[in-house]
């Protein structure tokens, strides 16, 4: 008896796979915002992956033509809303450097506290999210507690919880708030009096005090978890190489081992703000010894490495804040010099990079005379860092996507601008 | 290496295509002749004593002035304004290329510049943002399509006299 085409026993071993090509997002959750993966698989083998941007497109840049630099910083804000504060003093030291103007050592101080805990925040959020990429709801919750404290707190300083508008030109709106009511969630995690009046800088301390020691949760949770160093290690791998050509800057370029952060190797407009401080900066494969050293798994340039950068760093901004902390009572002068909001600009260009806790944050502003610059740029470090994920994300399975697009802690607000 | 060396280098090396050093300013440039820039930025990239490895920012500007009173106009023209870095010897750069705001004085056709997405990989998409908004022809690119913008939108935003449309799709602009 012959077998024919036709039989059932043949086509049930004749099956072929082709390429398909499956849209992933923009609504998909867990590519952080409207961003659209085109991906080209082979069953469940990824060939190829295509990002297309632009669903959250403003034309900042145009908008920043018709509007003074004062009247602009709300739009920095909405770019990477998750730390506006680190826009406003990118673009603010932008200008501040065109017109050749020189802060304070108060608002330097200022500066330093806010955009720090802002760092801390962002990189909360971060790791929070990256967990539920992966499949993990807890972390996020204890990420989210700790980032709702800060949010109160700067709440406090300025009114806003997410589009600050804080730092500007010439320094910062607001100095500390000198009493406050204790924020609800602190009273609450710390078993304090909800009504509890006490100055910014003593709940800011309260608060540093009671989180130190809860980073070695989150190590619990994620980091040294047997899943999660499966799901990250060895996956992604970035070499500096790469990372370099395509222009990628922040944790997920420390993570590939190049040592460079733009609060010591920047701008002097920008590094003498750090001036003094004592921190680390982390560094795959982070020799030192006060890092706790990595899983055997991990290589240089994984997603697991990019992870850790930003949990050192938190670490490390906690150290700062406290320092500056320290430092508040004595710093001398105003906490704001003048800019007009017609302040008339020079005919002269700029281009000036700060160190934002998802990577370089670049403005380039052209003035010719008018209030309003010529030209604005905002060059985005998360634009370049997603420009790698075609090249990272080659021959991976499907399930792996949502790790290697979290690890590069990405915001939509910020690419499309 | 400051950047009154890495112009001599330049000049050694490629002769009239290196225009001007632009000095006295906050950061100072070099101006390239268009034609030239990839072959620079790829000697920029691998000489020894250069090594810029990184390109830290790509972006165009249309330099037409649309305020009329304005007393001392600029000459129109388009250029594109390459920040580099080199992270092993710590030292930066800026180049410029300027070019006429329309290929051949055509209101329509875009300049023409070489693409350097072969020397830098964010160049690509540096070059697609500079396309999209700018209105710059990147020749040489692998994949010059808009990207931020919609795949058929008409214009380019970041043109001095872009006007906007007053309807896309069925939604009203104005």
């Amino acid at each position: 008896m012959s077998l024919t085409l036709e039989d059932p026993r043949i086509v049930e071993f004749d099956v072929r796979t082709d390429e398909m090509l499956v849209n992933m997002g923009p609504q998909h959750p867990s590519t952080h915002g409207v961003l659209r993966l085109l991906l080209r698989t082979d069953g469940e083998i990824v060939h190829e992956v295509t990002p297309h941007i632009g669903y959250l497109h403003r034309c900042a840049e145009k908008i920043g033509e018709n509007l003074s630099p004062p009247q602009w910083i709300p739009y920095t804000d909405r770019m990477d809303y998750l730390a506006a504060m680190n826009m406003n003093l990118g673009f603010s030291l932008a200008i501040e450097k065109l017109i050749g103007m020189e802060v304070t050592e108060k608002a330097m101080n200022l500066r330093v506290i806010i955009s720090e805990l802002n760092r801390i925040a962002s990189h909360l959020v971060g790791m929070g999210a990256y967990g539920l990429d992966l499949g993990t709801f807890s972390p996020f919750l204890y990420a989210f507690r700790e980032r709702e404290i800060i949010l109160d707190l700067f709440e406090e300083v300025c009114g806003a919880r997410l589009t600050y508008s804080y730092i500007t030109m010439g320094g910062v709106t607001h100095d500390l708030p000198d009493q406050i009511t204790i924020p609800p969630g602190l009273a609450q995690l710390t078993e304090r009096d909800p009504n509890l009046q006490l100055s910014w800088s003593d709940a800011l301390r309260m608060f540093l005090d009671w989180m130190g020691p809860r980073i070695k949760e989150y190590h619990t949770l994620l980091t040294r978890n047997a899943i999660f160093v499966r799901r990250t290690a060895g996956l992604g791998i970035l070499s500096p190489e790469m990372a370099m050509s395509y222009g990628c800057t922040g944790p997920v370029l420390r993570g590939s081992g190049v040592d460079y952060d733009l609060r010591r190797d920047g701008e002097s407009i920008y590094t003498r703000m750090y001036e003094g401080y004592n921190y680390k900066i982390p560094v795959a494969p982070f020799a030192d010894p006060a890092f706790g050293g990595i899983p055997q798994e991990a290589t240089l340039g994984d997603n697991w490495c990019r992870f850790f950068v930003r949990m050192m760093e938190v670490a490390q901004s906690i150290e700062i804040v406290r320092q500056a902390l320290d430092r508040y009572p004595s710093t001398q002068g105003e906490y704001r010099l003048p800019f007009k909001m017609n302040q008339k600009l020079p005919t002269d260009e700029v281009y000036l990079e700060t160190e934002c806790p998802k990577g370089s944050m670049g403005f380039y502003v052209v003035g010719d005379g008018d209030a309003e610059p010529f030209r604005t740029r905002a060059k985005s470090s998360c634009f370049c860092n997603l420009s790698v994920t075609g090249p990272l994300c080659q021959g991976v399975l499907i399930a792996d996507i949502p790790a290697i697009v979290g690890s590069l802690d990405i915001v939509m607000g910020e690419i499309d601008r | 290496m400051n950047i009154e060396e890495i112009h001599q280098r330049l000049v050694a090396r490629f002769g009239d295509a290196i225009r001007e050093l632009k000095t006295g300013v906050k950061d100072p440039w070099i101006e390239v002749a268009p034609e030239s820039i990839a072959l620079v930025g790829e000697f920029l990239r691998t000489e020894p004593e250069l090594r810029f490895e990184a390109l830290n920012d790509l972006t165009g500007s249309d330099w037409l002035e649309t305020d009329p009173k304005k007393k001392t106009p600029c000459d129109p023209h388009v250029e594109v304004v390459y920040h580099l870095y080199s992270y092993s010897l710590k030292h930066w750069c800026k180049l410029k290329v300027k070019t006429a705001r329309w290929k051949g004085g055509v209101v329509g056709e875009l300049p023409e510049v070489p693409s350097v997405s072969q020397v830098w990989g964010i160049a690509d998409w540096h070059e697609r943002e500079a396309f999209d908004l700018v209105g710059i022809h990147f020749t040489n690119h692998p994949n010059l399509r808009r990207i931020l913008c919609p795949e058929d939108w008409e214009g380019h935003p970041l043109r001095k006299d872009y006007e906007f449309p007053l309807e896309y799709h069925g939604v009203r602009g104005k």
